[in-house]
């Protein structure tokens, strides 16, 4: 799905659970599409990490989601809406260091609660909403100055 | 220093990315944690890891590294040789363990990248 409006680039991805050898593949595929369009390299890194942590996240933990990027002259805003378990205690979830993953999730490198503290970190506006069995909705976004 | 001169001083074997050598090495880390990478590390270092599969690559590709240096002769398999060559990544791999590799870079004059924790309880696991 893509959408050109005369001022916002929009468009969507979706991630699959479990899915860990194609885990990377939307942060990826986003990071290389806003070099194309000549965004500044920091700004991308910062986004890049946040998307990367998010899709890991939703790699690890959650069935599916969908990624909503949007782009004005003035911001990159990210949406990872998942169907998933949801967090039972986000300020506990937010904690660096604090973390539920199993071992097949750190031998990947990832699940040591650094995940949201970090993508919170690279993002100048954070918003998290979770509701335990339905899952969780992440909003980030970066300004362009 | 450039990755050439590295290949030299760690005895590297170059699964990927042998057009790239001529880039320098400015700063270096060391993590088998991929979220450490990316939460620390800097545009242009260097990775040492013993962790070497997909998301080796990706955490590459995202951080903006220089390049990976497999540490303790571990050999990448093909997936994982593909797709650094495909993201641009070198990909090399050392017989020295970790902690030798890291003090031939560090003792050769490249700088860590990742900060020095002024609270060192603040990150630990629980």
């Amino acid at each position: 799905m893509k959408r050109v409006t005369e001022k916002t680039f929009s468009q969507s991805f979706s991630i699959v659970g479990r899915e860990f050898f194609d885990a990377g593949k939307v942060s990826t595929e986003i990071k290389t599409m806003l070099k194309e369009l000549g965004v500044d390299a920091g700004i991308i890194r910062r986004i890049a990490i946040a998307m990367y942590e998010a899709e890991m996240n939703v790699v690890m933990y959650a069935t599916e989601a969908t990624v909503t990027l949007e782009l004005s002259p003035k911001a990159i805003r990210i949406v990872v809406d998942d169907r998933g378990p949801g967090i039972p205690d986000v300020e506990l979830a937010m904690q660096e260091g604090y973390s539920t993953a199993t071992t097949e999730m750190r031998e990947m490198g990832f699940g040591a609660g650094m995940g949201l503290p970090n993508i919170k970190k690279n993002a100048d506006h954070f918003r998290i909403d979770s509701v335990v069995g339905k899952g969780t909705r992440l909003e980030i976004s970066i300004s362009m100055n | 220093m450039l990755l050439s001169d590295l290949q030299g001083l760690l005895m590297c074997e170059v699964f990927s990315g042998e057009e790239h050598l001529d880039r320098p090495v400015i700063y270096g880390c060391a993590s088998d944690l991929m979220s450490d990478v990316l939460a620390f590390s800097r545009s242009g270092a260097l990775l040492l890891t013993g962790l070497v599969n997909v998301q080796t690559v990706q955490t590459a590709y995202i951080a903006e590294l220089t390049a990976i240096v497999v540490v303790r002769g571990k050999k990448p398999d093909m997936t994982v040789q593909a797709l650094a060559l495909e993201k641009g990544i070198p990909l090399l791999g050392t017989p020295y363990s970790m902690y030798e590799a890291c003090g031939i870079l560090y003792r050769a004059g490249i700088p860590p990248t990742m900060e020095r924790s002024t609270d060192p309880g603040s990150t630990g696991s629980k």
